[in-house]
């Protein structure tokens, strides 16, 4: 199994669910897109970066408040949402999805993905 | 400085939480080897996040680079940090320089100058600088002698950099009970700033009691702004919220207005649903209370 086929598979993991429109691994360092399944017109490489970012300053700013790094992030837009987790290697694991998605079953879908990303 | 560097790599590798990385970024950064250097910085800056050494030397990094506004953004936490930290007031005035905001960049000088009056690379720098107004200068100079950023022409600072505007009163952190009144958990725990990270209110205490405050407010700088444009970029519409979980506490971020974040942080036995439903009432109250400001 080569390494875009396993990061595929996590991916599915996430896509299948009803109203995902895409998910993506981001490489948290420096925000460039490891593996991607959109739906077309969402452009990757941008949200990619914004995502790190965004995750970046997360990060920091709930370490220096003592309660640890994001396990888990979301952020809700009134149309849609960004869905994140953070994998052990420092990837992201990313979701975008409709406003009325079940943000649960996503959750534990993209950290399923995250594991097995590694 | 080979040698050096094989040293202080192997200082380092054997204690990874030390110090070293400080001397051991500068010299791969003056010898050019910016992407290694890049590297020793970032993971320094990760293990000391409140060390405005390390965020100094990441801005140098950056600047070599040419990543401008993020080094605006880490020599601002530096100062943040360490008010008086003289290496991070002559960046900042070189960035300034380098987009044509003379008066800005002299006043960070005169700061500079004030802290470290002997430091003669800071009064050419103002000489330079003031030769600048007279006359343009052909090509802008580094701030410090230490930090040999390619003078090229300058690419200017997003709008969105948090410059400071030199005409604006300094805003005031007020009591959080005046703009959290009545509200659970207003003591501790909830937090209204501006965009450029400035405290409006509310304060931060980290599980040990020490004041975070302004740490964590600066941290959020600008979150407002790429939470923005990720859900413009995703066509997520106007974005209402960021919640997260971590490992001892659940934060939720929320803009009461466009020029405002608010961010709420409890511990993991607050789910983040009901984080949700008290971040919204916080946030109301934050809006009035800015609405009567203005």
């Amino acid at each position: 199994m080569t390494a875009t086929t396993g990061y595929g598979r996590a991916l599915d993991l996430i896509t299948r669910v009803r109203g995902v429109r895409g998910a993506m691994l981001v490489a948290g360092d420096d925000g460039l897109v490891v593996a991607e399944q959109l739906m077309e017109g969402i452009r990757g490489s941008a949200v990619a970066a914004l995502a790190a970012s965004l995750a970046n300053r997360l990060r920091r700013a709930m370490d220096v408040a003592g309660v640890g790094g994001p396990m888990f992030w979301h952020l809700q837009g009134d149309q849609g949402a960004l869905l994140v987790v953070p994998a052990a290697s420092a990837m992201l694991v990313v979701a975008v999805t409709d406003a009325d998605v079940n943000v649960g079953l996503v959750r534990l879908e993209l950290l399923r993905a995250a594991e097995a990303v590694g | 400085m080979a040698d050096d560097i094989k040293t202080l790599s192997t200082q380092l590798a054997q204690d990874p939480h030390s110090l070293v990385f400080l001397r051991l970024g500068e010299l791969l950064r003056r010898k050019g080897q910016l992407d290694a250097a890049h590297r020793v910085a970032r993971t320094g800056l990760e293990r000391h996040p409140h060390n405005s050494d390390a965020h100094d030397l990441y801005a140098r990094i950056l600047a070599d680079k040419h990543d401008y506004e993020r080094a605006f953004d880490e020599w601002d936490m530096a100062l943040r940090i360490a008010p008086n930290h003289t290496g991070a007031l002559k960046g900042l005035a070189f960035l300034y320089f380098k987009v044509g905001d003379i008066t800005q960049a002299e006043a960070h000088l005169e700061e500079a100058r004030g802290v470290a009056p002997d430091d003669e690379s800071i009064a050419q720098a103002i000489a330079l600088v003031r030769g600048a107004v007279r006359a343009p200068a052909p090509a802008p100079a580094p701030a410090d002698a230490a930090q040999p950023v390619a003078p090229t022409p300058a690419p200017p600072l997003r709008a969105s950099t948090p410059a400071p505007e030199p005409m604006a009163e300094p805003t005031v952190p007020l009591e959080e009970a005046r703009v959290f009144a009545g509200l659970e958990g207003a003591q501790e725990g909830l937090l209204l700033l501006d965009l450029a990270g400035r405290v409006l209110g509310g304060a931060l205490k980290d599980p040990h009691g020490q004041d975070v405050t302004e740490a964590v407010a600066a941290y959020l700088a600008g979150v407002s702004q790429e939470a923005a444009r990720t859900a413009k970029l995703l066509g997520l519409g106007s974005w209402s919220g960021l919640s997260a979980e971590g490992p001892t506490g659940h934060v939720y971020l929320t803009p009461p207005r466009a020029d405002a974040l608010l961010l709420v942080v409890r511990d993991r036995a607050v789910p983040l649903g009901r984080l949700a439903i008290l971040a919204q009432r916080a946030s109301h109250m934050a809006r009035r209370w800015l609405e009567q400001q203005a």
